[in-house]
């Protein structure tokens, strides 16, 4: 009851003219730039980061929230009339929205995929507020030693879950972590990896080390190879869906985000399993499973309303614990780092009035995306016939201006120009990004756990592991790191008999 | 090991990336070897202890990522909407885009973001292919201009006008 209350006092602040128009604004920019070919949410995140600079905290995390559901669902259309996937989440929606529209019946697409965010996006926020006010009272409670068991596993889970190898997801990490090691010593002020050099002694700032290897690194490795001949969308008109179309969407929808939010909410890579859950189980419980793979509107439903709510689900850790689970999310975490606010289990004590802003917002922002976005899809579909050219030039002009809006140094700009060539290099060979940004946005925050712990301890290894947390923590680490073993023993058993 | 030309050359090359690693996984070490621990060790753990398992995590991946390639490892390159993976890399238009970046970093100062900001636009689309000679400077120019007047009138990010705000 509570936590209903002081959601009622969130939505006193997000329903103020000037909050509900920068959620307006964001949703606009996020959807724009979320439907831009090769703009993931990710990468469209860091990008619009500095337009939120000016703006006190809460405008800027209500607009940044706009910014986060506008950019998925933007993500989305993409996939849909383009067939070609932003990020590996909306890798399921193009599985069945773009042999929709190639059907002709795109509209209908793009209307349960609207309609399936905004679904997954309600009911996932509804429990971000039954349940995120109960984690961090739990997580109030939970030391030094805890903390660093939990950014361990983030460190673990980030390397090993996603991507084919994970000695590439490791070395992706231990490179981030330098980055972050680089500056003054946070306890003793002691200058590392900086080279004399004044500038590098504040540290490298997290926001160029994100745009840098998302927006300048993708510039740069989509120019090496850029495709000739661009891809043609499908054109479109205003999304509506017929009473049959809406028989066979209504429980997908909410079946979605029962598998979005609790997926979100652990660190498993977000969107990308819960996307492909769900639509294993729609094909399974459609009557209509031979469509599946030739446009299956229940395939585009369930797991759109699955990605939204894992975006609820993320932000649940992210505000309680400080811990990041996806690109977006560590975005974020930087972005209230920018203002000093540090989230974690005392943000609901110490910042309510910008936390449950936030999350009304939330709920504001789905209400605005629906209702912007059914009537503008046309114009949308419009911006994907943007030339190449001025596409990727205005990604690199926009990633300079986030670049040089942190501290108005053009030495910021090179720094930005290194990281870019160094994500570059990462597609190049297969290292993922992702790691890095995790290790530089966490790597430091590790480090004063782990020492504090230590000091706790008196320097005795045992520090690390004497709660009952921190050890059940690490025995979910082990399990990470035995996974592949495990399943190699399972399916030799299996074979075997 | 793949015998084909395209294998072998890229063995090498990816070869290189665990030398990086392992560069600067030695980097990372001898920095962490010339802290001055003694005098402001707070605490069991200094400031050196976290870089020195970072720089022997990094020499340990390096030789473990050598170790992978050699058996035939490959990193996959990253796919995308706008990637064409079957043709070869095109360097020169990165090394082009790295020149006009690197042009803005040096131009911002004296020319303000305006000019610069449209300088860089026009030079990353020419680079990218755009051949438009009136249609490019124009949105280049339209671009900057909007982008300086939004950030720096409306949003309170200052960006530097330089000699061509002074004049209007």
């Amino acid at each position: 009851m509570e936590s209903l209350n002081s959601l009622m006092d969130g939505f006193g602040t997000a329903l103020t003219p000037v909050n509900l128009l920068w959620a307006a604004v964001g949703v606009l920019l996020g959807t724009a730039i979320g439907v831009l070919p090769g703009i993931g949410p990710a990468m469209a995140v860091a990008l619009l980061l500095p337009v939120t600079y000016g703006l006190e905290p809460t405008g800027a995390f209500i607009m940044f929230a706009g910014i986060y559901y506008g950019a998925m669902f933007g993500g989305s259309t993409t996939s849909i009339l383009l067939n070609t996937p932003g990020e590996s989440a909306a890798v399921v929606a193009a599985m069945e929205g773009h042999p929709m529209a190639k059907a002709g019946r795109g509209a209908q697409a793009l209307a349960a995929a609207a309609i399936g965010h905004f679904t997954g996006g309600m009911i996932g926020t509804m429990l971000l507020v039954v349940l995120a006010p109960t984690v961090a009272s739990l997580a109030v409670d939970i030391g030094a030693p805890d903390y660093f068991a939990l950014m361990v596993l983030a460190f673990i889970a980030v390397t090993s879950v996603l991507g084919s190898s994970r000695i590439r997801g490791v070395a992706s990490l231990l490179i981030g972590l330098t980055l972050g090691l680089v500056g003054l010593d946070q306890l003793t002020g002691q200058q590392r990896l900086t080279f004399g050099s004044l500038q590098l002694a504040d540290g490298i700032d997290v926001v160029i080390v994100a745009v840098g290897l998302f927006a300048i690194g993708e510039a740069l490795w989509v120019a090496a190879h850029l495709r000739r001949t661009a891809g043609r969308p499908v054109p479109v008109g205003r999304p509506w869906l017929g009473r049959e179309d809406l028989r066979r969407t209504w429980k997908p929808w909410l079946r979605g985000p029962f598998l979005g939010f609790p997926f979100g909410a652990i660190p498993a890579g977000g969107a990308e399993i819960p996307t492909f859950l769900s639509y294993v189980t729609e094909k399974r419980l459609s009557k209509h499973g031979d469509q599946f793979g030739k446009g299956a509107i229940e395939g585009v439903a369930g797991p759109e309303s699955a990605a939204s709510a894992s975006a609820a689900g993320t932000l649940v850790s992210m505000l309680t614990l400080g811990l990041p689970t996806t690109a977006v999310a560590a975005v974020m975490l930087a972005a209230f780092q920018q203002y000093g606010i540090q989230p974690g289990p005392l943000l609901f004590e110490r910042e309510p009035e910008l936390v449950w802003g936030l999350i009304a917002s939330l709920f504001v922002g789905m209400v605005l995306l629906l209702a912007l976005n059914l009537p503008l899809a046309p114009v949308w579909a419009k911006l994907l016939r943007i030339p190449r050219p001025y596409l990727y030039a205005g990604i690199l002009f926009f990633a300079a201006v986030g670049a040089y809006a942190v501290g108005g140094e053009a030495l910021d700009l090179v720094v930005l120009l290194v990281v870019g060539l160094l994500g570059l290099g990462m597609r190049r060979y297969g290292l993922p990004v992702l790691p890095a940004v995790i290790g530089v946005i966490l790597g430091p925050a590790a480090e004063q756990q782990l020492r504090r712990a230590l000091q706790i301890s008196d320097g005795s290894v045992t520090g690390l592991v004497n709660t009952p947390f921190s050890v059940t923590v690490y025995a979910v680490v082990l399990l990470l790191l035995l996974w592949p073993l495990l399943r190699k023993a399972v399916t030799r058993r299996r074979t075997a008999a | 090991m793949t015998t084909n030309p395209k294998g072998r050359l890229r063995a090498p090359s990816e070869l290189g990336v665990g030398a990086l690693l392992f560069l600067l996984g030695v980097l990372v070490l001898t920095d962490a070897l010339t802290l001055d621990v003694e005098v402001t060790a707070r605490g069991p753990v200094g400031p050196a202890t976290v870089p020195l398992l970072v720089g022997c995590g990094l020499l340990v991946v390096a030789v473990l990522l050598a170790l992978d390639v050699l058996h035939g490892g490959r990193g996959e390159a990253e796919g995308g909407e706008d990637v064409d993976l079957d043709a070869p890399a095109d360097w020169r238009t990165v090394l082009l885009l790295v020149g006009v970046f690197l042009g803005f970093a040096v131009l911002i100062g004296p020319l303000g973001f305006p000019v610069s900001g449209a300088l860089l636009f026009w030079g990353a689309a020419y680079a990218l292919g755009s051949r438009h000679p009136a249609r490019d400077p124009l949105i280049a120019a339209v671009l900057s201009l909007l982008t300086y007047g939004v950030f720096d009138r409306l949003l309170g990010v200052p960006l530097p006008g330089g000699p061509l705000m002074g004049v209007l």
